[in-house]
């Protein structure tokens, strides 16, 4: 088997072949050199130095001996042949599978019209972490984060537990306004403004302007106005990694697609950031950037391989998709697939205090659920996304629990 | 062969996700912290509790054998 893309979707994908009995080499090949490392902490304990990098390592080092895989890391792929089904890699080497896992993430978007300075940062990897905590520890006298999204808010929330000033940019009304509506964005621009982030909304970045020494040192917006920075954070979310896949003959689109197994082609599957598939519990194309996605479909994509290779047919792959973020010390937490113009209501809890549940109905049923400080509830009610329960039931269960 | 479910405390943050794989196993209730329902789940529920294991967040919960 081979799998490229060696962080979350691509080691669980590895670690469910050995789970399931595979006993074949597994080959792992990665553009990072670092052995697997988890990335929900880059935003979080890195950035604040509660961690050393070390304690990001998704597996202990005789864990990862036991499940024998093979490495490849510090290499990039740079061609796949379907009907081979081999990878070229950028260091000329060709590997062959009997099945191939394609999970090679996604990589952050940038400001386009953006000259290289120094002081920028967007934030993915662990290098962009150390460096992102390196700049807060020198003190920069102003951290812009452009993106009001929960990398951004993540960033914004240490740098002011770091004591510095921070200016938060968001293009939308409100924080997540396409995900969460304007009432609940709003909600999250109060958490923001209640710790003395100032928020500039509705504001659009035109360019970044640095000085003689090539460093940034000024945000200019598309209505002329411009604001200080001496240090830049972009999370203007994430573009998937299949440059390397065009001319393959797979179907990209924002995306590897695949059918609703997770099987982009026979004997390929796709996992994590980089799949697109339909998800049938929601009727929609979806692409799943959170870490918890990248747990179960790297999963359900190595047994879709074990299927396919035992000539069974796949399970459809149906989760409710569901991430946290830590924000100073709200725990926030987002199940199910929302939209701006979706119903919401409060079940339990007090906006005011940030200590709630809402749910999200569309079309008769519940979709979604978002908790600030309230992972029972948002627990409670992911199940009964996942089974498919109406809007009523939903507002029945919210009637009995309170 | 039994196993007990072991979970670091210290580093738990109630995301909840276990109580989601594994109901039977985990709790989390009101004053947001886990409960272990059951320590030592019958061998039924190992897919679970190992689901629960790969799919914590935190890494916080293993398996101990015997």
């Amino acid at each position: 088997m081979l799998i490229v893309g060696a962080s979350l979707a691509g080691m669980r994908a590895a670690e469910t072949l050995r789970l399931e009995g595979f006993e074949g080499s597994i080959t792992m090949v990665g553009d990072e050199p670092e052995p697997p490392y988890d990335r929900p902490p880059l935003s979080k304990e890195i950035l604040s130095g509660e961690w050393q990098a070390d304690r990001t390592a998704l597996y202990r080092p005789e864990a990862l001996e036991a499940l024998e895989l093979t490495w490849r890391l510090g290499v990039r792929a740079v061609g796949l042949d379907i009907a081979g089904r081999s990878v070229a890699l950028d260091d000329g080497e060709v590997l062959r599978g009997d099945g191939v896992v394609l999970a090679t993430g996604a990589r952050p978007r940038t400001l386009r019209n953006a000259e290289p300075l120094d002081g920028v940062y967007t934030l993915r990897s662990l290098t962009d972490a150390l460096a992102i905590r390196e700049e807060f520890l020198a003190q920069p006298s102003r951290v812009v984060v452009v993106g009001a999204g929960f990398i951004g808010a993540e960033v914004a929330a240490v740098a002011r537990e770091q004591g510095l000033s921070v200016t938060m940019v968001e293009i939308a009304e409100v924080p997540l306004q396409r995900v969460l509506g304007a009432e609940m964005g709003a909600v999250c621009a109060e958490v923001h403004s209640d710790h003395g982030v100032d928020l500039l909304m509705g504001a659009a970045v035109g360019s970044l302007v640095g000085g003689d020494d090539g460093r940034v040192h000024q945000v200019v917006f598309s209505d002329g106005s411009r604001l200080e920075a001496d240090m830049v954070v972009v999370g203007i979310g994430v573009v998937p990694n299949t440059e390397w896949l065009e001319g393959s003959g797979l179907r990209l689109g924002d995306g590897v697609v695949c059918d609703e197994t997770c099987l982009a082609a026979p004997g390929i599957v796709a996992a994590g950031d980089v799949a697109r598939w339909p998800n049938k519990l929601f009727a929609d194309s979806m692409r799943v950037e959170h870490w918890d996605n990248a747990v179960e479909q790297g999963s359900a994509a190595a047994r879709r391989l074990l299927a396919g290779a035992a000539g069974c047919a796949g399970a459809s792959y149906t989760p409710v998709p569901w991430f946290w973020s830590d924000q100073y010390d709200r725990k926030i937490q987002l199940a199910g697939r929302t939209r701006e113009d979706d119903e919401v209501k409060v079940v339990t809890g007090s906006v005011d205090e940030r200590r709630f549940a809402a749910i999200y109905g569309r079309a008769g049923r519940i979709v979604g659920v978002l908790g600030f400080n309230r992972p029972r509830h948002v627990m409670l009610y992911r199940r009964l996304i996942a089974s498919a329960a109406s809007w009523e039931e939903a507002l029945a269960v919210a009637e009995g629990d309170g | 062969m039994s196993y007990r479910v072991v979970v670091n405390f210290d580093l738990c943050e109630s995301n909840a996700v276990c109580m989601q794989v594994a109901p039977e196993v985990f709790e989390v209730r009101d004053d947001d912290f886990l409960y272990i329902l059951d320590e030592t789940p019958a061998e039924e529920l190992r897919a679970k509790v190992t689901e629960a294991v790969q799919r914590c967040p935190k890494q916080a919960i293993a398996i101990a054998e015997g």
